[in-house]
């Protein structure tokens, strides 16, 4: 355990051993570790933003369904809407078309009615006359009597 | 027991030898340097592999461990160091898996590889160079001259002989203040190497006294000893690499 000059030697070959360390080892390793390092930070990252790219579709898929549901249910309502519409103007219309027919058929009947009336006042006249006639025989001058009887016919 | 013949002081004595080349303070311990260079071999051989084929995509097994270290080493420079400093956090890697490699020899079966010196004609063998005081005095000594050259970097010369002289006492106190100062700086390098020496020496020690019992008993002390110093291991190698990462983040440091 004396001292000699082993102790140069051994100097020496520390101060190499450093230098090549320091030249040759260290900086690739310590490089490579930091590029992974970035690597990994870079591909988490990634990650990250795809997850929240895909919350953010989720979401907007979500949204445009919820929105192609209302339409449709607003399309649904419409339609209704738009077939209860014409259901009632069908309705309206038969309606009309039955008054019309109704008052059409009410104005005949009210003509014909008129018309057999007339007819049976002037048959009922002709009687009358003729009854009149046959009752009255000579004394009775039809043209002097027209009045009278005109005035019957009217109260009938 | 390598050799039956020895008496249990000469087998101590036997381990604590080291294969030396030369004679006095120019002598060399060839097991030493040639353990450490192995070993530091092997880290860069390791890493370099692994950083030549790192890869930003799917790491493999060798890219996946050594980046484990890397960014465990890079945490403790993030934690303590707070200047920007290219060379710190490297220095800090190589010091960890260097001495831990190092110390981790120690696990290797004890008498294999005198053994196998022997063979060879080598008489002394000792394979765990954090045992050997001149390797952890010389990464101390090496990260002391770091202290002392990002003292005067970063505070200039000028600074840096006023931290001396003027803390902590003020300017009545300039000798008091200069001698304080620099027991603690020499005391930076001198804790940190004996620390790493004293533990593994004493490890080692522990473990030729195991190969000293009857080699039937041996793994009952052997096993739990070497799982303790397994931990030892890893936290000499941690305290040291701290540490230096603290004493050259005080050297940054502005007063």
């Amino acid at each position: 355990m004396n001292i000699n000059l082993t102790l140069l030697g051994q100097m020496i070959t520390f101060g190499l051993l450093v230098w090549v360390t320091m030249k040759y080892v260290w900086p690739p390793i310590i490089k490579a570790m930091q590029e992974r390092q970035k690597k990994i930070a870079d591909g988490l990252a990634a990650a990250e933003r795809g997850k929240h790219e895909q919350e953010l579709a989720e979401e907007r898929a979500k949204k445009l369904l919820q929105e192609a549901k209302q339409q449709a249910n607003d399309i649904i309502v419409l339609a209704q809407k738009r077939a209860n519409e014409i259901v009632d103007a069908s309705k309206d219309t038969a309606h009309q078309e039955g008054e019309r027919i109704k008052a059409s058929a009410r104005a005949e009947v009210e003509q014909e009615l008129n018309r057999a009336r007339e007819h049976l006042r002037q048959q009922v006249g002709d009687i009358a006359v003729r009854g009149a006639e046959r009752i009255l025989k000579k004394e009775v001058d039809a043209k002097a009597h027209a009045k009278v009887i005109d005035d019957l016919i009217t109260q009938i | 027991m390598a050799a039956e013949n020895l008496t249990a002081g000469e087998y101590i004595k036997h381990h604590l030898g080291h294969w030396t080349v030369g004679e006095g303070f120019w002598a060399i311990h060839v097991d030493t340097m040639l353990f450490s260079l192995l070993l530091g071999g092997l880290f860069l051989f390791l890493f370099i592999r692994a950083a030549s084929k790192v890869t930003v995509g799917v790491p493999g097994g060798l890219q996946n461990f050594t980046e484990i270290l890397v960014e465990f080493v890079d945490k403790q420079v993030k934690d303590s160091f707070h200047g920007r400093s290219a060379l710190i956090a490297p220095l800090a890697l190589t010091l960890f898996v260097w001495i831990f490699l190092m110390n981790i020899v120690k696990l290797l079966p004890y008498d294999l590889f005198p053994y196998l010196a022997h063979a060879i004609g080598v008489e002394y063998l000792r394979i765990n160079p954090t045992s050997d005081i001149n390797a952890t005095f010389g990464m101390s000594l090496a990260v002391f001259f770091l202290i002392i050259f990002y003292s005067i970097k970063i505070k200039g010369a000028v600074g840096f002989s006023k931290e001396l002289l003027l803390q902590p006492f003020g300017k009545w106190f300039i000798p008091f203040n200069f001698i304080l100062k620099v027991v603690e700086e020499i005391a930076k390098p001198v804790s940190l190497s004996l620390r790493l020496f004293g533990n593994m020496y004493a490890g080692g020690l522990i473990f030729t006294l195991i190969a000293l019992l009857p080699w039937w008993i041996q793994w009952s002390l052997g096993l739990p000893w070497s799982l303790f110093k397994l931990l030892i291991i890893t936290l000499q190698a941690f305290i040291f690499m701290v540490l230096t990462i603290v004493y050259l983040s005080m050297a940054h440091e502005d007063h």
